[in-house]
């Protein structure tokens, strides 16, 4: 469903000082996640408990902008009753929305919170028309994150094909794999989005000076290794350096940044309802500057699409935030894939 | 008490072999002491050795065999064709169909037809399991990342008449995305990949810069390098009224792993000594972590 109101801004808070700054700085919206595994950031320090939950919803609606509650993980039996607990929390705290992919977990709220506002996580998985309508019929949601695998053509195909607005991902981390679809991280450590909210999670790392240079490991597995001078990333899994028959590169993703500034006019002119930034799990800092930059880009976009253009200066503070200091525009332009 | 008696099934293949390969290897398998048979490409839609007619008549021929017959369908839809292609499979009237995304469940169930849920579909729970068993599934595949543990806990809030299947023999599906990772290794672009996944029929290797391999790269999907095999574990499943064991077909030595699986299941050969010697012939070794609540990769069980 195309969208004629103005592109949203929507921003990421792993903590309340982020939740703040993404506000002050002009996000329209931020998405949260509680202190636990039901949310896709399930990192040590992260998240909100009840307490600084309920302070970022008081302080983003006292200035008119939303809160919503990402519950994005798919809970296993043992489990049930957190997540329950979770949507009851989230509801109770009069969030604008809850971004949920699994089943039960939107099958629960819509029944037991028919007014709560249901939006489908990008790790629900629906890169197709027909799955949205699945989710929207049978859950009512209202708006659908799509997963970073499509190009700006398909992206625009299943806009003109969903009964719901659309969010899609406009800078930050690159997933390269359909969320919700990608075991490799419990393939090598036990632990992965779907099951525990965490990708390639810090207690499987290892850190380790050699004398072939710098290693980075995970859960044993070596995944990259660095001549002295060169900068070292998180060995993320899918972003190392392996092995092909005689070949070694970067064989599933390099270490870069999705950052599709130079998209915005076509988002915009298609009726995109909103723009994600990723990074829940980054500094305040990396909020503030992230924020800044695209408020800006949003608002002259919107004055004038004809004339926009990514201003270098914007480029060059995206640039310091960006994984391996690179980014990409990811499989919007089709040569990438 | 009769001891809960597995059905044998073969997955759908997950590769891309020329025409003459696959229908060579499905008069092979016409033979082989199976249940179930899967059928479609379910990876890759460029893929084209066998089209949508060609694969309904293959379906026709292997019914012939008695055997049940179910038509997979694609993990990842993306573009508009992809959907055509999805309906007329939904549509095809004959044959149960396997869904590997929602976008599959929605058409399936609008049918009001009867549906299995493949490895592509998230289901994590018993609560899950009911909802889409009130949508008109039959049967569901266990996601490949779930535990003994966990299952056994589905499987006691299993909705009635819904079967269950293990992914028990094979690597493993771990990731789909839009890149293709096989056209990447041949510095191709994916609209122009020439069809490179045809020289490699079971995918191309990938491995740490110490050597150790650890995923196949199949086209867009990754699989595990390690195979899993759960014939260990059959009493365990048979235990836990698992109805259904998914043997995941590979260019070689298929047959011979459908042939040890049935005949640990008529109970001529023992489990682990059958288990020891199938992986014996696998070139990266077997693995059983997933199922014992560990990385997937391990070897947990001792196999002696």
């Amino acid at each position: 469903m195309p969208n004629a109101q103005p592109l949203e801004l929507v921003c990421p808070a792993g903590n309340l000082p982020s939740l703040k700054t993404a506000i002050d700085h002009g996000a329209d919206s931020v998405y949260i996640g509680f202190r636990d595994d039901t949310n896709a950031r399930h990192f040590p320090g992260l998240n909100f408990d009840a307490k600084t939950a309920a302070q970022g919803v008081q302080y983003a609606h006292a200035k008119g902008r939303r809160v919503f509650v990402a519950l994005n993980t798919f809970p296993q039996p043992s489990g049930w009753e957190r997540w329950q607990r979770a949507v009851d929390q989230a509801a109770d705290l009069g969030v604008d929305a809850v971004i949920a992919a699994d089943i039960s977990v939107l099958d629960y709220a819509r029944r037991q919170h028919p007014n709560l506002p249901l939006h489908l996580s990008v790790q629900g998985s629906a890169t197709n028309y027909e799955a949205i309508r699945f989710y929207h019929e049978q859950f009512g949601i209202r708006r659908v994150v799509l997963p970073r695998v499509l190009s700006l053509s398909q992206v625009k195909h299943v806009l003109e094909n969903s009964p719901v607005a659309l969010e899609v991902f406009g800078f930050g981390g690159l997933c390269i794999m359909v969320e919700g679809r990608c075991l490799l991280s419990s393939y090598v450590t036990g632990e992965s989005p779907n099951m525990c909210g965490v990708c390639s999670p810090a207690k499987a790392v290892r850190w380790e000076e050699t004398p072939c240079g710098l290693e980075t490991r995970l859960g044993g597995l070596l995944i990259d290794r660095y001549a002295p001078g060169e900068p070292a990333g998180y060995p993320t899994l899918c972003k190392g350096r392996f092995m092909v028959n005689d070949q070694t590169y970067y064989a599933i993703e390099e270490p870069t940044s999705l950052n599709t500034l130079e998209l915005l006019p076509d988002l915009q002119a298609m009726g995109i309802a909103a723009i994600k930034i990723e990074g829940r799990q980054r500094s305040p800092a990396y909020v503030t500057q992230v924020t800044k930059v695209w408020r800006a880009a949003i608002d002259a976009c919107a004055r004038n699409p004809a004339a926009y253009a990514p201003k270098p200066e914007w480029l060059k503070e995206l640039g310091k935030v960006s994984e391996g200091q690179q980014t990409t525009l990811g499989a919007y332009h089709r040569t990438w894939q | 008490m009769i001891e809960h008696q597995p059905k044998l099934a073969l997955g759908p293949v997950l590769y891309y072999w020329p025409k003459e390969q696959l229908l060579d290897f499905y008069d092979r398998i016409s033979a082989a002491p199976l249940d179930i048979i899967y059928l479609g490409e379910t990876v890759c839609s460029k893929r084209h050795a066998l089209n949508t007619a060609d694969w309904l008549a293959l379906a026709e021929r292997l019914s012939t065999t008695g055997k049940e017959i179910i038509l997979s369908t694609m993990a990842l839809l993306e573009a508009e064709s992809e959907l055509k292609t999805l309906r007329r499979l939904c549509e095809n009237g004959r044959f149960t169909v396997e869904a590997n995304d929602m976008g599959a469940v929605r058409l399936l169930s609008e049918r009001k037809t009867p549906f299995v849920l493949g490895t592509g579909i998230n289901v994590y729970s018993d609560q899950t399991l009911r909802f889409l068993a009130g949508l008109g599934a039959k049967r569901w595949v266990m996601p490949v990342e779930l535990s003994r543990q966990t299952l056994a806990t589905i499987q006691a809030g299993r909705p009635e008449g819904v079967e269950t299947e293990v992914f028990a023999y094979g690597r493993m599906p771990l990731a789909y995305s839009a890149r293709c990772f096989t056209a990447r290794y041949h510095n191709l672009p994916k609209d122009d990949c020439q069809y490179r996944c045809l020289d490699d029929p079971e995918g191309l290797t990938l491995s740490t810069r110490e050597g150790q391999p650890f995923l196949t790269l199949n086209g867009i999907q990754t699989q595990s390098a390690q195979a899993s095999n759960l014939l260990p574990e059959l009493a365990e499943l048979q235990e836990l009224n698992v109805d259904v064991m998914r043997i995941s077909p590979q260019a070689e030595n298929t047959e011979a792993v459908i042939e040890t699986f049935a005949a640990c299941l008529r109970g001529e050969r023992e489990p682990l000594e059958a288990a020891r010697a199938l992986n014996a012939a696998l070139p990266y070794g077997a693995c059983d972590g997933y199922w014992r609540g560990q990385a997937g990769l391990r070897q947990v069980a001792d196999l002696g």
